[in-house]
């Protein structure tokens, strides 16, 4: 089995930590992880993204391919959309729909979220939110992750809650509960679809 | 036992030269390349590591290292070659004593850099061994094999990379480390004073060396051949480097395409010549300018047909990705989605709350006030003045050429001529040419934007920070035109009223607004939280 997997957002978003959890996991399971990240100027408020390639068997390409990639996890919406090229027929979205503002020209957010809606597969929930209401602000980041996590299929849901444990883990039991929490949140929100 | 862990081609690259030894590790920061300090810095306290002024400094840094029979790694970004290029040149007329491996991180498509220049032709230009790291283990693996080629044939050996090795991560074997070399000085004093009598030995060595070193490459492990059987091809691959992964990506052996990978330079002519005999034509594959491509058809003739970015076949510039090189072998990747319409770009901005911010305010406000004020800038996070709302610079060139730059206007007769530069960049290479200005009584304005640390590569330690008042002042600027302000808003009226002042001033003055980094102010409070 592969999955591809684009993580999308702004500068200082956390799609990092997103994926550093789904290394730790593939890492543990013994899965094959390629992982391209963006560092240098383009952190700074900027679009970032990291193509994240998993695979049973040894992967070559440290980047995706255009329509091939399984799985667009992405922390604000115009960002999700910005990878659409990438995205296999068959493939699925899963992002937050709030959006993130820091340009003056940024589209109409009705179009925006039509545009998403209007694709096959799209799971757009206010994450930030859902974060805020359970007392969670700092962690939309890893409730969007638990959002995606049924859809990794080749990692567990629960390999990735145990990773969260094992990244967090420097930072206090406390903020590893919270994570998980988090995690659980976005798991269970997507439930029934 | 043989251990797995996940790292960033950077930290492989780092680790692997941990563990064969090295005793130094030299380097400015520079995107693609930072990390690899950061990392031995981090993992390696028995390891010398601290950031130098430039890529010139490391470079003889580690030449003195090597003088004295130990291990030497030197890293920058592609850029940092050409300031680092007299030393480098020279080392391979001098030869290493101690091993010298030399990474440069090129940065195809520019993600962070001002050119795609491609560090192999350093490589070839100073006749030393190059090697492409096609992924993360090898780029473990091939610093053990570069520190004993480099004390083998003693000379430096080059490593290039880019960005898409150094900045992804995989998971890497990693093998038992070795000792560091004991001290050794080379007390031939021959290979070390290159005046001329002695050079032209040293470099006749140098040329003695060019059959073994191409013999090296021929049966290197790094090289290697992947066939498609007995009958013929119609079409064969070079793949260099980090390309290997996209040809490899499309599975070629499924297609019928055989594959020569090269990760050794010089190029190996004997296996490409072999791998030509069997195919038709042949396809080069290389991230960053053809020079492969180049070399390959100088050695096939004009009547054998060779594909690749001079051909068309690939594009000409930017980086290859496995779609560019899926077309290239015939494969076309169709995706299923069009571009979405409802995307504009989101170009990368100052941090709110960032020092840099408040200059650029008070600069334009000021510059308003003449009829043709211009503003060299300079190479940095402050480069993004360039951007909205601030566009408030006129150039950025390279690491220093903004008090230069200022200076060459002001003597053509503009005024105000403006210099801004950030405080790393000015120890880097800035100094020099303001002593250049202050000889010769130029009428600029060099505004040095101190917030204490190397920001745009992450917060690195800055090698003048506590020290800008006394260097300017010691290269001979008046000590009434060294000017400190600190960049905030409700101090504009303030620095608003100097800057006017000091371009008034008929000579060079100073300006420095500082204040810390709002990035490093921020981890710092969080790490303070933590304790």
């Amino acid at each position: 089995m592969k999955k591809d997997i684009i993580l999308a957002g702004v500068g200082g978003q956390g799609i990092l930590t997103i994926a550093t959890i789904i290394g730790d996991a593939a890492a543990n399971a013994g899965v094959n992880l390629k992982q391209a990240e963006v560092h240098g100027m383009s952190q700074r408020g900027g679009d970032v993204q990291s193509n994240l390639r998993l695979s049973n068997d040894e992967i070559y390409s440290d980047l995706i391919a255009c329509g091939s990639a399984d799985l667009i996890i992405s922390m604000e919406p115009m960002e999700a959309l910005r990878y659409l090229p990438y995205l296999a027929a068959d493939g699925r979205i899963i992002t937050s729909s709030h959006k993130y503002e820091n340009i003056p020209n940024y589209p109409r957010y009705e179009d925006l979220m039509k545009e998403i809606g209007s694709l096959p597969s799209a799971i757009a929930l206010p994450i930030e939110d859902l974060a805020k209401a359970s007392s969670l602000p700092k962690s939309a980041n890893v409730l969007l992750l638990g959002m995606a996590a049924k859809y990794i299929e080749i990692l567990t849901p629960e390999q990735l809650r145990e990773s969260i444990a094992r990244v967090f883990a420097s930072k206090g039991e406390g903020v590893v509960a919270m994570n998980q929490q988090a995690f659980d949140i976005g798991l269970n929100a997507v439930k029934d679809k | 036992m043989i251990q797995r862990k996940l790292l960033l081609g950077d930290e492989a690259i780092a680790l692997g030269a941990i563990h064969a030894g090295v005793s130094g590790v030299y380097a400015y920061p520079g995107t693609p390349s930072t990390e690899i300090t950061e990392y031995i810095q981090a993992c390696a306290p028995e390891v010398r590591s601290r950031w130098c002024t430039n890529e010139k400094t490391a470079m003889e840094a580690a030449l003195g290292m090597s003088y004295a029979g130990k291990r030497a790694l030197v890293c920058m970004k592609h850029v940092g070659m050409n300031v680092a290029a007299d030393a480098f040149v020279n080392s391979a007329i001098t030869g290493v004593n101690g091993g010298i491996v030399v990474v440069a991180a090129d940065d195809p498509s520019m993600h962070s850099s001002q050119n795609e220049q491609d560090s192999r032709f350093y490589g070839r230009f100073a006749m030393i061994p190059i090697l492409e790291p096609s992924n993360q283990q090898e780029a473990y693996d091939m610093m053990s094999h570069a520190f004993a080629l480099s004390e083998q044939l003693r000379l430096p050996v080059l490593m290039r990379i880019v960005t898409r090795l150094a900045h992804s991560r995989a998971g890497v074997e990693v093998a038992a480390p070795m000792a560091q070399n004991k001290l050794k000085p080379d007390n031939e004093r021959t290979h070390w004073v290159l005046l001329p009598g002695n050079a032209r030995r040293q470099y006749a060595s140098l040329v003695e060396k060019q059959p073994q070193m191409a013999v090296l490459a021929e049966e290197s492990v790094y090289n290697s051949f992947k066939g498609v059987g007995e009958h013929r091809a119609k079409l064969g691959v070079v793949a260099c480097g980090i390309a290997y992964n996209y040809i490899m990506e499309h599975n070629p052996q499924r297609l019928g395409v055989p594959v020569l990978k090269v990760s050794q330079y010089p190029l190996p002519e004997g296996a490409v010549k072999a791998l030509a005999s069997m195919c038709d034509a042949l396809l080069v594959a290389e991230d960053g300018q053809p020079m492969a491509e180049e070399q390959v058809k100088a050695l096939l003739g004009a009547d054998y047909p060779i594909y690749g970015r001079l051909s068309g076949a690939l594009p000409r510039m930017g980086e290859l990705n496995p779609d560019s090189v899926g077309a290239a072998i015939g494969i076309e990747m169709a995706g299923s989605f069009n571009p979405a319409e409802n995307v504009v770009p989101r170009p990368p901005a100052l941090c709110q709350g960032c020092g840099h911010r408040d200059v650029y305010d008070a600069l334009n406000k000021v510059a308003a006030e003449y009829d043709d004020a211009r503003i060299f800038g300079d190479i940095g996070c402050y480069t993004l003045g360039a951007l909205p709302p601030f566009r408030a610079i006129d150039s950025c060139v390279d690491m220093g050429a903004s008090i230069t730059m200022a200076k060459g206007a002001a003597d053509a007769g503009i005024h105000p001529a403006i210099a801004v530069i950030g405080d790393s960049t000015f120890t880097h290479s800035g100094m020099t040419g303001l002593l250049d200005a202050v000889n010769d009584k130029s009428n600029i304005t060099v505004i040095i934007s101190d917030n204490l640390t190397t920001a745009m590569t992450g917060g690195q330690d800055s090698a003048g920070t506590n020290k800008f008042e006394a260097i300017c002042l010691g290269l001979g600027v008046e000590p009434e035109h060294v000017r400190v302000v600190v960049p905030l808003p409700k101090n504009m009226e303030e620095i608003t009223q100097i800057i006017r002042q000091e371009i008034e001033y008929k000579g060079v003055s100073v300006i420095i607004p500082r204040r810390e980094c709002i990035q490093t102010l921020t981890r710092k409070l969080k790490q303070k939280k933590v304790q």
